[in-house]
């Protein structure tokens, strides 16, 4: 079964995998979730605003993202961007857009509507009472939120939005039907290159699973300590 | 924006001579439907049985259930198609590999059997859940009544754990739908594929996505209002749960 297993195709193609192709998936990672958050809590804000049109729009744009798969809205995006780059600045033709900005901005926009909802679960979870005390001692709104809100909220909502970061570390692997060398992409390049399909997938599935129990363990210990904190 | 809009498009015949690209997308969502019918089977089945197994009073069970969880929701599910695709024909004997790779319709049956896998963890993490929201006593009154621990599953814990977990269920269904979309990698055809092989055939991509979206959107609302319905058909009177 293992006998023609070429061990060293992998050795001699790390540096590909992880310097071009995992630098790329954790970049990818680590500034959608960045944004991610941002947008979804900014969105979040919106769901729960008394001002209807404003929750009506972040309602719309959250259900409906989230009823979509994946690869649709990477084809949506990867198609609409360089459209919506003219648009804004207004030239005469289709903005040129990199691969990595085209994912980047793609998972943003879709992972905030998944944060969005984390972002309101932790908001509601914050009695009304203290934003009432906040408006007694004359905080405005985004004071309210800024000092007494969102901080708690954040912090309640941690294990789940790392829970959700792994989810989007794992679906990064999907700019694959972009043809982007990401860590699967540079591992589907070798694997297609030298024949050696079994060695390649095999180590790539090691090195996700690798990566995402060790933080799903890491989320775990964290949740267990924020559970007796409170 | 410089983009030539044609929503006649849709009507214009396909370069498969079998009708046009509205049937070339409705074709898409079948296949899309179908695969994720077979795969919420193979979740459900799955789940139900690795969920049951983490609860059990037993170690070898509860590692055994443990492991396939982590196994299944640790790896992205589309290095999982690749390994079923790929590696595993590799893998088996030769004669068995042959056959995996000579299956008529091998893409379709490696995507519903890849994503319904992949789902069975998610649904069996809810089924442990559900479970493991009744209150204690249930199980031993069961134990007391003579029951075995098959039958206190059967008759006592899974009909409430189920009920339960439906509204959850629900969108882990959802989530089999759109998982199916991660096939258009092997080749199978589709909603989303059809509806990017139709971009490629015509440049309207916009009208293409447009449409597949719609599609999307509807399968959705179908399952969502199926799902309310079978909730309601299936609460108990006089309990909370499940209404």
């Amino acid at each position: 079964m293992f006998a023609t297993f070429d061990f060293d195709v992998i050795w001699r193609s790390l540096p590909y995998l992880f310097f071009d192709g995992m630098r790329f998936t954790l970049m990818l990672t680590l500034l959608a979730t960045a944004g991610g958050v941002i947008l979804g809590t900014l969105l979040a804000l919106m769901r729960l605003s008394s001002i209807k049109p404003l929750s009506w729009i972040a309602a719309a744009y959250s259900n409906t993202l989230r009823s979509l798969p994946l690869v649709l809205v990477i084809f949506w995006f990867y198609f609409l961007i360089p459209y919506i780059g003219q648009w804004i600045t207004g030239a005469s033709r289709p903005m040129a857009v990199g691969a990595f900005t085209s994912a980047l901005v793609t998972f943003t926009l879709f992972e905030a509507a998944y944060f969005s909802e984390i972002m309101r679960a932790g908001i509601q979870s914050i009695p009304r009472g203290q934003q009432s005390a906040g408006y007694a001692l004359g905080l405005t709104y985004w004071q309210n939120m800024r000092y007494v809100v969102l901080p708690q909220a954040f912090r309640n909502m941690l294990p789940v939005l790392l829970t959700q970061t792994i989810i989007l570390f794992q679906d990064t692997s999907l700019v694959y039907v972009l043809s982007i060398t990401d860590f699967l992409g540079a591992a589907s390049k070798i694997a297609q290159r030298d024949g050696r399909l079994v060695e390649m997938y095999l180590f790539a599935a090691v090195i996700y699973f690798a990566i995402s129990f060790a933080l799903s363990r890491l989320v775990k210990r964290l949740q267990a300590r924020t559970a007796i904190a409170r | 924006m410089s983009y030539n809009w044609n929503w006649g498009i849709f009507w214009e015949a396909s370069p498969e001579g079998t009708g046009n690209y509205f049937d070339m997308l409705l074709s898409g969502a079948r296949w899309t439907i179908v695969t994720a019918l077979i795969a919420w089977i193979i979740a459900l089945t799955f789940g139900a049985l690795i969920g049951v197994a983490r609860t059990l009073p037993s170690k070898w069970a509860n590692g055994f259930a443990t492991a396939y969880v982590e196994f299944f929701r640790n790896i992205p599910i589309l290095v999982q198609l690749f390994l079923w695709y790929f590696v595993l024909p590799e893998l088996l004997p030769r004669a068995a590999g042959m056959w995996m790779k000579q299956l008529p319709n091998a893409a379709f049956w490696t995507t519903a059997f890849g994503v319904g896998l992949y789902m069975s963890a998610r649904v069996a993490e809810q089924v442990r859940a559900g479970i493991n929201a009744l209150p204690r006593g249930q199980g031993m009154a069961g134990k007391a009544l003579g029951l075995t621990t098959a039958q206190t599953y059967r008759y006592v814990l899974l009909p409430m754990a189920f009920r339960i977990i439906l509204p959850p269920l629900t969108s882990e269904f959802l989530n089999t739908i759109k998982n199916t979309s991660v096939g258009l990698t092997i080749g199978l055809l589709e909603l989303t594929g059809r509806a990017r092989s139709m971009q490629e055939f015509t440049f309207q991509v916009f009208e293409a996505f447009t449409a597949a979206t719609l599609l999307y959107l509807l399968i959705n609302a179908v399952v969502v209002v199926g799902m309310r319905f079978l909730e309601m058909r299936v609460a108990i009177p006089g309990h909370s749960v499940g209404k």
